[in-house]
């Protein structure tokens, strides 16, 4: 590897987090971004090739340096690290709508959900996935809520753009009526 | 045999129990029906669905909850709606559905949401970066190991020190009372008059002490019928008046 990418293997290696191209491009200021993204797929490409057990993940806004997939259950064994928990069903419904509608009040929600979801959203904001990011206009000024960059790293999204569009799923909707109409018609 | 019997009884008592596991709220229950009876959802049969949503509410227990029975009413009021005719040529009859649709499209979009970040939330699970903690930890400031040497800390007490003033030490000294010097005093001003008002015995830079004194060999006096104390009216001054039998004596 070249000394540019060993440097940014290094970084990767210290850090917790997924580290922004800015930072890792700090590192060395006499390179250009495109040497930084060369060199990053240069790492990536030596640990898919030489076959390593860990990978370089692009999620949360940067690139990070993971465990691969496969070891998961052997590593959790050994009780060397553990898995994080999994979300409640009303954590998820609370957390996908907060992603699409960003910045979103608790009546938002509660309309969209159909339940109080007071206790949800306390949780989802103990966990650091969403984060105050304003106040609405009118009565009370209620708080808003977004996602924030611990949710893309937890679903590995590189960035919000890559949930798809809300006509997208507009167009899968449309599909599950259609079946649905076809199967009353054989009734 | 009592048994039995016990058990219904406790299941007919057995009031609020939320399924939390099967349905996260009215409208996920909604869609489950529609899915199982394989309806159109924009042409809801809103009698039967009505009528199955009671059932199933009330064999979950969740008859009591408030989201799911004020979703039960809602739909009793479209099946009501429902039936009343439409006046004829009227252009403006709004399905009474409509709304109900909308929201239910409105869920069904996130819950396809749902599926795909429960995909990518698994996928990251089985995934580790180093040192993982604990997403709630995470907001906790990181506990770090402090730099610190023993030479550091102890010029920092130093600093300290040389900073911090003087301390003010106060010195709190019992003084008892001079009840029979006072006394004196107030005899001393009485055998030159015949009446004395409490500030010819008290100085204004008397001590509290002093004060008490005086009032408390003032009292004494009064006791023994040595003098007289009148006061005109309430926190006025008081008067000081030798008593005459002492004065005979």
């Amino acid at each position: 590897m070249k000394s540019l990418a060993k440097l940014l293997e290094a970084a990767m290696f210290a850090a917790s987090r997924p580290m922004t191209l800015d930072a890792l491009g700090s590192l060395d200021p006499d390179s250009s971004p495109a040497a930084v993204a060369a060199a990053i797929d240069e790492i990536r490409e030596h640990y898919d090739v030489d076959g390593h057990g860990v990978e370089v993940v692009e999620q949360g806004g940067g690139w990070q340096i993971l465990t691969r997939a496969e070891f998961a259950e052997a590593i959790e064994r050994a009780q060397v690290a553990v898995r994080p928990q999994r979300l409640s069903a009303a954590s998820l419904e609370t957390l996908a709508i907060i992603a699409y509608r960003q910045p979103i009040g608790r009546a938002e929600v509660e309309e969209i959900r159909g339940v109080a979801v007071g206790g949800v959203l306390k949780s989802l904001h103990e966990r650091g996935l969403i984060d105050v990011v304003g106040r609405a206009e009118g009565i009370g000024r209620p708080l808003l809520y977004g996602t924030t960059p611990q949710f893309l790293e937890q679903f590995a999204l590189r960035h919000l753009e890559e949930l798809p569009r809300a006509d997208e799923l507009a167009i899968a909707l449309r599909g599950v009526g259609a079946s649905l109409i076809g199967s009353v018609d054989v009734n | 045999m009592t048994l039995p019997a016990l058990r219904s009884h406790e299941l007919e008592g057995g009031g609020f129990v939320v399924e939390l596991s099967e349905f996260t709220g009215p409208l996920d229950l909604l869609l489950s029906l529609i899915r199982d009876e394989q309806v159109d959802i924009y042409d809801i049969p809103i009698a039967r669905i009505a009528e199955q949503f009671r059932a199933r509410i009330s064999s979950l227990g969740l008859n009591e909850a408030a989201e799911y029975l004020e979703m039960a009413a809602r739909l009793l009021r479209i099946k009501a709606q429902m039936l009343l005719p439409g006046v004829d040529g009227d252009t403006s009859w709004e399905d009474p559905r409509a709304e109900l649709v909308r929201r239910l499209l409105e869920y069904q979009q996130m819950r396809e949401v749902v599926d795909l970040l429960e995909h990518r939330g698994e996928g990251r699970r089985h995934q580790f970066a180093r040192q993982w903690v604990p997403q709630a930890l995470d907001i906790a400031p990181a506990q770090v190991p402090l730099a610190l040497s023993l030479v550091d800390l102890l010029a920092a007490v130093d600093r300290v020190l040389r900073a911090a003033k003087e301390p003010t030490l106060h010195e709190v000294v019992p003084r008892a009372l001079d009840v029979p010097g006072a006394m004196a005093a107030v005899r001393a001003v009485l055998s030159l008059r015949r009446s004395a008002r409490w500030f010819d015995i008290i100085s204004g830079h008397s001590e509290p002490w002093q004060i008490l004194s005086v009032l408390l060999a003032l009292l004494e006096m009064a006791k023994s019928g040595e003098l007289r104390l009148t006061q005109a009216r309430p926190f006025g001054s008081v008067e000081i008046r030798r008593e005459v039998a002492s004065e005979a004596a």
